[in-house]
């Protein structure tokens, strides 16, 4: 990575801004621009230059360049990729679109399933079958693929996905295929099911290699001309993308696997919040990053991030699970909800105040806004209960109608459910911060989690309003709100390694369990995932290696991810690993099976360069405190009523002061509400760290 | 408290939590289950009660046979366990047909909570377990007792102690003892969890009792509920609908009578119980009829006894949707799920544009073995015993055309075929949309499909044909609408599959089924040109069908 990597620069390319930030040895140089939608790469050197200026660096010094960008998911989600035709066997070309062949909205006749990448017209059949066990029941025609392919020339296609019966094992005639493509079509992109995702399961194989060929050409030209125009500009140095699993790649093979970008964002906000958890010495964390539109909730382990393959693009129905396509990737896990600043508040039939998932977004955005928004948002809900200062949001860029918000307050809930005042506002605070903690807790039960003992790391524009709440709903201690919450994503990728997973599906029942054919089975991933990453890296850096293994009870449907050991794997490690795959099911689901023989469903390599290890910060405090710049009446929803809070300018906070609840510190993109039982200390990195008296009480 | 404000907004927060803590519970179970009936089709449910039994949140699961079997479950053991003799820790247990969730397959277990030291509520849960014994997954038991082990109400477990003794009986009658086992442990946790969750909420917003709160739920979805009902015109709206059946064919015949607080479906009229067991249980009709009802009336009210005490379901005991036991009710979903059809029969009659043509229906399921179901028989055969299922299209809606190949009523998924060859020694040869099996209309039944299935080893093998209906009977379809294409099952040397019952396919051959498309809406003349170009452009129509059904001829 460079020989000195000391100007290390990152660029996130959002729906609506494009952060980036410059960390030099003289510190932080951050700036925020508008996204430049139909050629992103203007803003992201509108953003560089800025903060070039500042640190009064040319390009050419940069010696590091990390970038990430929502372009993937958007072309998914507005269908803006290329025209793409889907080879596959012959007698199958209906299971993309007939998908899981289930309503993902049971009551609503009127849902529509998820329309495929690529239509009918555009699947063509292939002659050929090989079997589940590896026989080839029909050889492969290649004067059929021949064919099609001249077919294809005509009607002007961009890319063409291929994707075979039980390819993920047998891929001879995939790569056959593949050969012959390009031999008829030089030009198009071919993108074969069992490189982009060699997994059983045609319909998900199928999915995930249609989605990574629809967005290859335009993501390939898109990031060759951000490289052309850094090179311009003289910036040479190494350019790295970040990806949805939490590691980065190289801009060669990023190109190859343009699927794999879909979620840099969201994975950068995990890395920043899995290294504040090493900085402060957090065993449990869970990471809260709410921002206008959705709030993403992430458990942290040891400084590390949940993973996991599954994932969803492009949900078309209220973000349900089912609407959207789902693509098989390495992805950190976490759950969205529709629970963000600008989220909907409306009065269901019954009389329920319902928050999201849609949201007036940043036009109109919620009513205080005063650009025509007529709906009650959450943020209309924190202007009136004093959590918002009217005059300084957005750091005094934009002010706060508080008649816009009670007039829609009144009207869309107040009216409906005769309360008066501040209540409809509470009632909305107190029902998003529900559904956020509802999700939070269902996904820590799901992953075998016990709540009270994690402390919360909150960023993201929304989350420090309602972070303290979540945590006295959550019964956690800790809330930590680290700096610099606005561009949090591009500062986790300034902190996130150079690394490459590869997966591959085998089942394998314990009882007959074959060392040999597994052993080689992971050096061949290894190998492969070196060549990906040592593309990146420089003669003598250390790679490490993770590997898991998939496990499962036969006959179960779900797995859980067990850690392999270094080394060999000998036919004794199956006790081990038996006892880890026990451990893990009883503690989330409180029994194990004894006589129940377990298998494997897949095997997954990651190589990797070392991760940055931050120094642990200390949190001495001295008890002093500023003063507070005014005073605000704000209202406690824990205590379900208004209390006076002193206002605290954040810049004016240094290490080792200390400030009771209830009160407020404001910065310009955001302000963390300390609620009355909380005290908030600033460590040596000037992050706040909130204590919940109350919860260490019951401890 | 709850005059206050604040307490209005605190009712309104637990409602949102109990529906979490079942929803919760759902997927706890859904993760652990054994059997791809459950994980692939989501065939479970949980739910909280009140002290009297009445419901108060359903998880929304794969499956509607749920949603009031479940309500009336509780009751059932309130009757024989009254709440004042039940202890903490105490858990109890049924698979009663009658009186679970409509067959054997379904374990039914319920938990009192427990708040400082007093009942404060229900939890239950249930799940289809892999195997109960009997003749297993199959139609042609002629009695419920062929149909495997049945457990009467009763302690699983007894303050804390597992009845170790009656799962030890269970796994005695179980091909599968290790899954059914877990699979009812799995709910007993989940049950669990559930009061602990619910006593975390009590703790925190300092109740002692949920009457309150179970009160406000009740009402307020009642209330929603009648206002929907409302929109019905007062009326008798009759309807009847013929199914293919086993050894005859079923009539259904119903009659809806809407007032103006209250919804009755009587299906007075209706064909005596079938010998064999594709009969629905009057707990499993009611689910059903009710789930139709309320996608048309109310789709966003949830489940609870508030809103479903507003429709009232009636039927002749001894009726193919009121069988009597010991009647025999495995394959229960051959006739439940074609009840929201009726459901959808009557209120077409009473609402305009609403309401969409029928659908295929009771998803096939395609149960594979080799011969001798386990133990082979052939000596060049490998032992496999494999399940798929299939589903047909779907009605067209006001203003759509029907979903193609997607399970209606039921939320059963597709388990992929990758995942059953590898399991077995099958190949499947197709799974194509069958072209111009969509109901003709101006709004065009959803397509069905065809599955072509054979033996990679020179071996013959058996198939059940058990839920395979709409052969004879295709779905209908509405105002002008044409009929869906009807279903057919065959080997690919000829000769159709004559009835229900399992079928052999012989050695080198491949058998063939054809699912069933949806009705169309609205006279196919009418549909817009440019959309009979599209589905034939994409194949979904052929030039020679666009002709005849559309009278299309560019």
């Amino acid at each position: 990575m460079g020989v000195k990597d000391t100007n290390r620069l990152a660029a996130d390319i959002g729906g609506t801004f494009t952060d980036i930030v410059l960390d030099t040895a003289q510190g932080r140089f951050t700036a925020k621009v508008l996204t430049t939608v139909q050629a992103p790469e203007n803003g992201v050197i509108d953003g560089v230059e800025v903060v070039l200026r500042e640190a009064k660096l040319t390009a050419g010094q940069i010696d590091i360049f990390i970038h990430g960008t929502t372009l993937a998911a958007n072309a998914l989600i507005e269908r803006k990729g290329a025209k793409t035709a889907f080879l596959t066997t012959e007698g199958f070309r209906d299971i993309i679109e007939m998908g899981f062949e289930q309503r993902f909205e049971h009551y609503d006749v009127f849902m529509d399933k998820p329309i495929p990448l690529v239509q009918r017209e555009l699947r063509l059949p292939v002659k050929e079958r090989i079997s589940g066990s590896g026989k080839v029941l029909v050889a492969l025609e290649e004067d059929q693929v021949r064919q099609s392919a001249r077919q294809l020339k005509s009607q002007n296609i961009g890319a063409i996905a291929v994707g075979l019966m039980h390819a993920y094992a047998f891929p001879d005639h995939e790569r056959r295929v593949r050969a012959i493509l390009l031999e008829e079509l030089p030009n198009v992109s071919v993108c074969i099911s069992s490189d982009v995702c060699p997994e059983m399961r045609e319909y998900e194989r199928f999915s995930t290699t249609c989605a990574n060929a629809y967005i290859r050409p335009l993501m390939s030209r898109y990031l060759y001309r951000l490289q052309t125009m850094l090179t311009d500009r003289k910036m040479d140095c190494p350019l790295f993308l970040m990806m949805s699993g939490g590691g980065l790649t190289t801009l060669e093979n990023a190109t190859k696997f343009p699927i794999r970008l879909v979620e840099s964002g969201p994975a950068g906000g995990a890395i920043l919040a899995s290294q504040v958890a090493l900085e402060c010495g957090l065993e449990s964390v869970l990471s809260f990053d709410m921002g206008g539109t959705t709030a993403k909730i992430c458990l942290i382990e040891n400084g590390k991030p949940e993973r996991s393959r599954s994932f969803e693009v492009a949900r078309m129905y209220r973000d349900l699970k089912g609407s959207g396509l789902p693509v098989r990737i390495p992805v950190i896990e976490m759950v969205e909800i529709g629970a963000g600043g600008g989220s909907i508040a409306r009065v269901d039939d019954m009389g329920r105040i319902t928050v999201g998932p849609d949201s007036a977004g940043s036009e109109p955005g919620p009513a205080c806004y005063g650009l025509g928004g007529d709906n009650a948002t959450v943020t209309d809900a924190n202007l009136e209960l004093g959590k918002l200062d009217s005059e300084h949001f957005a750091g005094g860029k934009l002010s706060l109608d508080r008649n816009k918000s009670k007039a829609v307050l009144a009207r869309n809930v107040g009216e409906k459910l005769d309360l008066q005042d501040h209540w409809p506002a509470a009632g909305i605070a107190e029902i998003v911060e529900e559904n956020m903690t509802n999700a939070a807790r269902v996904h820590a039960i799901e992953r075998g989690k016990v709540m009270g003992r994690h402390t919360m790391i909150a960023f993201g524009g929304g989350a420090p309003l309602h972070a303290g709440r979540l945590a006295q709903k959550l019964g956690l201690g800790k809330v930590v709100v680290p700096k610099g919450a606005g561009v949090g994503s591009a500062i986790g990728f300034l902190r996130t390694p150079i690394s490459f997973e590869v997966v591959r599906s085998l089942n394998i029942d314990f009882r007959q369990f074959d060392s040999d054919r597994i052993n080689k089975l992971l050096d061949e991933m290894s190998a492969e995932a070196r060549v990906v990453v040592n593309d990146g890296v420089l003669t003598g850096q250390k790679l490490f290696e993770t590997r898991f293994v998939e496990l499962r009870y036969v006959g179960q449907g779900h797995e859980l991810r067990i850690s392999l050991p270094d080394g060999l794997l000998s036919k004794e490690d199956t006790v081990k690993l038996r006892a880890a795959y026990e451990k893990m099911y009883q503690d989330i689901y409180g029994l194990k099976i004894d006589d129940m023989d377990i298998q494997s469903v897949s095997w997954s390599v990651t190589v990797s360069t070392k991760e940055a290890q931050p120094n642990r910060a200390d949190g001495s405090i001295d008890g002093t405190a500023p003063d507070p710049i005014g005073h605000r009446q704000v209202y406690d929803t824990g205590l379900g009523e208004f209390v006076d809070c002193p206002v605290y300018w954040r810049m004016d906070l240094e290490p080792g002061n200390e400030i009771s609840g209830p009160a407020i510190i404001t910065e310009d993109e955001t302000s963390t509400i300390v609620p009355a039982e909380f005290s908030a200390c600033i460590n040596a990195l000037k992050y706040i760290v909130m204590n919940n008296h109350a919860a260490e009480d019951s401890l | 408290m709850f005059a206050s404000a604040l307490g209005k907004i605190h009712q309104q927060v637990m409602w949102n939590r109990l529906i979490a803590v079942v929803e919760e519970q759902a997927q706890a179970i859904l993760r652990t289950a054994f059997g791809s009936v459950v994980r692939e089709a989501g065939d479970l449910s949980a739910g909280v009660y009140d002290l009297e039994g009445h419901m108060l949140a359903q998880a929304v699961t794969g499956t509607p046979g749920h949603v009031n079997t479940m309500a009336r479950a509780v009751n059932h053991f309130l009757e024989r366990f009254p709440i004042e003799t039940m202890k903490p820790g105490d858990v109890f247990v049924t698979n009663d047909p009658w009186m679970g969730t409509g067959h054997l397959f379904d374990f039914v277990v319920v938990s009192p909570a427990y708040h400082q030291d007093k009942p404060v509520a229900l939890f239950a849960s249930t799940c289809h377990v892999i195997d109960v014994g009997g003749r297993g997954f199959t139609a042609e038991a002629t009695s419920v007792f062929e149909e495997g082990v049945r457990v009467p109400h009763m302690k699983l477990r007894d303050q804390g102690i597992l009845n170790e003794q009656l799962l030890g009986l269970l796994g005695a009658n179980s091909r599968n003892p290790v899954e059914v086992k877990g699979d009812i442990l799995s709910l007993v946790s989940s049950n669990d969890t559930g009061e602990m969750r619910l006593r975390e909420m009590m703790e925190e917003f300092n109740l002692s009792s949920i009457e309150s709160l179970a009160n406000f739920i009740i009402d307020n979805s009642r209330e929603a509920m009648i206002k929907a009902v409302k929109e019905i015109p007062n009326g008798v709206y009759p309807t009847d609908m013929e199914l293919d059946g086993f050894e005859h064919p079923i009539i259904i015949k119903a009659e809806m009578t809407v007032s103006d607080d209250e919804v009755i479906v009587d299906y007075a009229g209706t064909s005596t119980a079938s010998i064999y067991g594709i009969n629905s249980p009057f707990c499993y009709t009611e689910a059903y009829t009710c789930f139709g009802l309320k996608c048309i009336v109310a789709p966003a009210v949830p489940n609870n006894h508030g809103s479903l005490e507003v429709f009232r379901i009636k039927a002749e005991e001894g009726s193919a949707v009121h069988p009597k036991d010991p009647s025999p009710v495995t394959a229960r979903h051959v006739i439940g799920q074609m009840l929201p059809d009726i459901a959808f029969g009557c209120l077409a009659k009473a609402m305009k544009n609403r309401v969409p043509a029928e659908s295929a229906g009771s998803i096939w399921v395609l149960p594979m073995a080799n011969i001798g179901g386990g133990k082979t028989e052939v000596s060049n055969s490998s032992e496999f015993n494999v399940m798929n299922v299939a589903m047909g299209g779907i009605g067209a809606r006001p203003g759509k055309d029907g979903l193609s190949v997607t399970a209606f009523p039921s939320g059963v998924g597709a388990i992929p075929i990758e995942v059953t060859e590898t399991d077995s020694p099958l190949v499947f040869w197709r799974k194509e949309f069958a072209p111009d099996s969509g109901g003709p209309g101006t709004f065009r039944g959803g397509l069905g499909q065809v599955i072509e299935v054979g033996n990679t080893e020179d071996a013959p093998f058996t198939v059940s044909a058990a839920t395979w209906d709409r052969i004879v009977n295709p779905p209908r379809g509405r105002g002008g609408g044409a009929s869906g294409k009807p279903g057919k099952a065959y080997l690919v040397s000829g000769g159709d599959f004559s009835d229900k019952s399992v079928h052999t396919v012989p050695q080198g051959e491949r058998f063939i089924v054809e699912l069933p498309g949806g009705g169309g809406l609205g006279h196919p003349y009418q549909r817009e040109s440019t959309l009979i170009q599209r589905d034939i452009e994409a194949g979904y129509l052929s030039p020679e069908g666009a002709k005849k059904d559309y009278g299309y001829d560019p």
